[in-house]
Parts: C-alpha cells; sequence; structure tokens
C-alpha cells in the first residue's frame, strides 16, 4: 500500500523509460548528459524524494522513449546506481542497470588545464581506468580524473 | 611500427622499442644513408626547443631528405590565428612525415587523428617526449649492455619532469628497481608508484643519495627549477643536495654512467664533464642515431 502512494508522486507512463534512483543533486546532469531538454518527448520528474539508499533521490519518466545501453551508460558517472524500468502498456517490461562504460566521450572536463580539450575546439575522450571509484585516463593529455575532481559539462 | 604516429612512448611494444634501438645502433655503424631522397619531413615547433629541433634536423639531413618547418609560433601562422588542425591538415599535404613540439598537452595525440601522414611527437607541454625516452633508453644499453635488472637512480624534479615519467614507465618492461632521490617538494608523483606497485617493481623514495650511490648503474640527473618552490626558503636549503660533484662518484660502480637530457644549469658540476662516468653529451649524440632509426621504420625505409 505505501509503494503505491510512494509511486504516485510521479505518475505512471504508457510506455516508455523510467530512471529511477539518481541521486538528487544529480538529477540535471542526467537530464542534460541524455540530452532531455532538447527533445519532444512527455517528460515527467520528482526530485528530493525520500530514499532509503540514497538519502534523497531523483526519478525521470520519459514517455516513448527508449535507450540503447550505449546512450544510457553515459550517465553511469552521474547516476552509479541508476535503475532503469521499460514500460509496455503501463507494465514494467524489463529492468536494466547502468554500467560504467571502458570509453567514452565527452560528458566530463579533464582536469588538466594545459589540455588540449581545454584549449582548442576538440572533443574530450576518456578510457575508464577503473570503475569502483570512476577514475577517468584522458585520450589526449594522459592525465587522470578521478571522481572528486569531475566536472560535468 | 610503419605509417604509424608515434605519440607516446607507450605506444610501442617491448619488442617494437627493441628493433628501435637495433636499427639505432646500425645507423651508429653508418649514419650518413641516402634512404630518405625525395622525401619531406615537416618539423612543426610552436614552442622553441633548439636542441630537439636540431637533432631531428641532423637525422632527417644524414639520411639525405629535405626539411619545411617552422623554429617558433611567432614564424608560423598560428600566429594569425590558424587553429592547429587547420596547420596539420595543410602541412599534411607538403610532407611526408610531421614532426611537431607543441606547448599544449594532447596536441600530438590530436594532430595524429586529423593529419594525413603519420606524426612524431617531439614533446606535448609536460606529458610525452617519447623520442627522448628511446634515446635515453639507448644510451642504457648501449653503456650496460642490456636494459634488464638495473639499478636506476633519477635525481632532481621528478614530480614536473617529463623525461623522468616516460623513462619510468619503459624502463618498468625490464624489471629495473628505481631510486627516486628528489626534494619532498618534487617528488614522484603517487600514480607512478601505484603503477611499479602494480608491476611488483622495486623502488625507494630519499632525499639525500650521497650514502647509496654506489648502488646506481644509471644516474639520471634533472634539473630541479627554483619556480617549483612554493617556498624559497625550502629552496635555498634543498638545492645543493641535487648538485652531482666530481667527488661524489667516488666508489661508485665501474660500469655507471651519468645521463642528463639537457640542457644542464648546475645541477651536475662541470669537474664531472672530465669524469668517463659522464655520458650527457654522447647521449644527445645518440639522439640523431635513434631519431634516424625512428623516421626510416615509420616511412617503411627499414623494417
Amino acid at each position: 500500500m505505501a509503494k503505491d502512494i510512494k509511486q504516485l508522486k510521479v505518475s505512471a507512463i504508457k510506455n516508455g523509460t523510467v530512471i529511477d534512483h539518481i541521486p538528487a543533486n544529480n538529477l540535471f546532469k542526467v537530464i542534460n548528459i541524455l540530452g532531455l531538454d532538447k527533445i519532444d518527448n512527455q517528460i515527467t520528474f520528482g526530485t528530493n524524494l525520500e530514499s532509503k539508499k540514497l538519502g534523497f533521490k531523483a526519478i525521470v519518466k520519459i514517455s516513448d522513449k527508449f535507450f540503447v545501453d550505449e546512450e544510457i551508460n553515459r550517465i553511469a558517472l552521474a547516476a552509479p546506481e541508476a535503475k532503469l524500468n521499460i514500460i509496455r502498456r503501463y507494465q514494467v517490461e524489463e529492468k536494466k542497470e547502468v554500467i560504467v562504460p571502458d570509453e567514452f566521450t565527452g560528458i566530463v572536463k579533464c582536469v588538466n588545464p594545459k589540455c588540449i580539450t581545454n584549449n582548442d575546439d576538440v572533443k574530450q575522450k576518456f578510457r575508464v581506468i577503473s570503475k569502483k571509484e570512476v577514475s577517468l585516463k584522458c585520450h589526449y593529455c594522459e592525465k587522470i580524473t578521478d571522481q572528486a575532481h569531475m566536472v560535468f559539462i | 611500427m610503419q605509417n604509424r604516429s608515434l605519440i607516446s612512448i607507450n605506444d610501442y611494444s617491448k619488442e617494437e622499442i627493441l628493433r628501435v634501438l637495433d636499427l639505432a645502433g646500425e645507423f651508429e655503424q653508418n649514419p650518413s644513408q641516402d634512404i630518405l631522397r625525395n622525401q619531406v619531413i615537416a618539423t612543426l615547433f610552436f614552442e622553441p626547443s633548439t636542441r630537439t629541433r636540431l637533432s631531428f634536423e641532423s637525422a632527417v639531413n644524414r639520411l639525405g631528405g629535405k626539411i619545411i618547418g617552422f623554429s617558433d609560433s611567432s614564424s608560423s601562422s598560428s600566429t594569425k590565428g590558424e587553429s592547429l588542425k587547420d596547420t596539420i591538415k595543410t602541412v599534411s599535404n607538403y610532407s611526408d612525415l610531421i614532426v611537431m613540439r607543441h606547448p599544449i598537452e594532447g596536441s600530438a595525440r590530436y594532430a595524429s587523428e586529423i593529419g594525413m601522414v603519420p606524426i612524431v611527437n617531439a614533446g606535448d607541454g609536460a606529458n610525452q617526449h617519447p623520442t627522448q625516452t628511446l634515446l635515453d633508453l639507448y644510451s642504457i644499453r648501449k653503456t650496460q649492455g642490456t636494459l634488464e635488472n638495473l639499478n636506476i637512480f633519477i635525481v632532481g624534479d621528478l614530480k614536473y619532469g617529463r623525461t623522468v615519467h616516460s623513462l619510468l614507465m619503459a624502463m618498468a618492461r625490464f624489471n629495473a628497481t628505481f631510486y627516486f632521490i628528489s626534494p619532498k617538494e618534487l617528488r614522484i608523483p603517487a600514480e607512478y608508484k601505484m603503477f611499479l606497485d602494480q608491476r611488483n617493481l622495486k623502488y625507494y623514495e630519499q632525499i639525500d643519495f650521497r650514502d647509496i650511490v654506489g648502488e646506481a648503474d644509471i644516474i639520471y640527473m634533472t634539473r630541479v627549477q627554483k619556480e617549483r618552490f612554493s617556498d624559497p626558503i625550502e629552496y635555498e636549503k634543498t638545492k645543493n643536495a641535487y648538485v652531482l660533484k666530481n667527488s661524489m662518484l667516488e666508489g661508485t660502480r665501474d660500469n655507471l654512467k651519468i645521463l642528463h637530457p639537457l640542457p644542464r644549469v648546475n645541477e651536475i658540476s662541470t669537474d664531472v664533464d672530465d669524469n668517463e662516468k659522464a655520458y650527457y653529451f654522447t647521449q644527445a649524440l645518440n639522439g640523431v642515431y635513434t631519431r634516424q632509426a625512428i623516421i626510416s621504420l615509420i616511412l617503411g625505409l627499414k623494417n
């Protein structure tokens, strides 16, 4: 019963994707990374919802939108514990977790101010050298950006 | 290696490194070979580095090649606001290989992704300078007869020293034991110690090396720059510990050789120059053979 009340805080969708367990303070980063501010789909979100796991969490529901894994894994840096529910006809058809990718482009800035990606029109590119406490090696300047110094673009 | 850019020492496998060194040895025996005739090498130095540029140009000339380029960015169109991308794309049309020095880190890797010809990184800021590392390895192997199981002392600025970091990465493949001698403020960064730990390689950190210098097979000196210190008093107190004097070489191993990437300022006292263990000027000469080898392999003139 309690569960039902909680879910009503953000209305259900018929078809689409629900991204749950986003840390509340990273909600807008996730929106940004997925480009949700640039699409026409109906989107509802709730934030600062109580969560046993995260303290405060956010949830996003995107109607009629289904992500491929590479797309969704890009949020791993901002929401490593995010859970996805794929909804079809109001039913959860599939559950997914995000996986930190081995490599990615964009999303965060290289920590090195002398790196070409901070000085020229060159897109950031990283290899993930540690997934637990995420740590990134710049493809260009080879410097390491750790979790504490990550600045999202 | 043919047609592949050389941006970082990690771009080459152990076998490829040894191939470069073997070929450099052949060029030492026979330095003037006319194999680069009809080829044009561009040397694009967006910041000046006279020594490195002359070494590359000497290598190209001894191979009979032609050189185009500039020696600092004030004589290039980058002062007119041309982007690195446009410069590289344009010069790719004029040359068979580009040697590039640039103050921005990662610029060489980027150039290798947009250029149509191979790039040789001659230094990208504090990041990489792989031909320096290869000539260091050539000098070590030539004087020691091997690269395996050596005691390598690295002295001076271990925090910012680009040559130090690349040498460490390369020598780690040959089971070296490292002795890092530096003032506290310029200690080797933790990420390099982690790198050695992961490979189970031994290393020691010391602030002074007078007591242990008898263990050294190679002493690699670097410059301790005053401007790296946050506290000038600390600099005054420590600077003399990082000047190598001839008297300190008493009782050292017969096979010991002293290396330095040059330019030297005062970190090796001039009374060391006549000691047969001083190797830094020959090391610079080895740079020409090593660069001859690298260019020939990339252009497929040797294999």
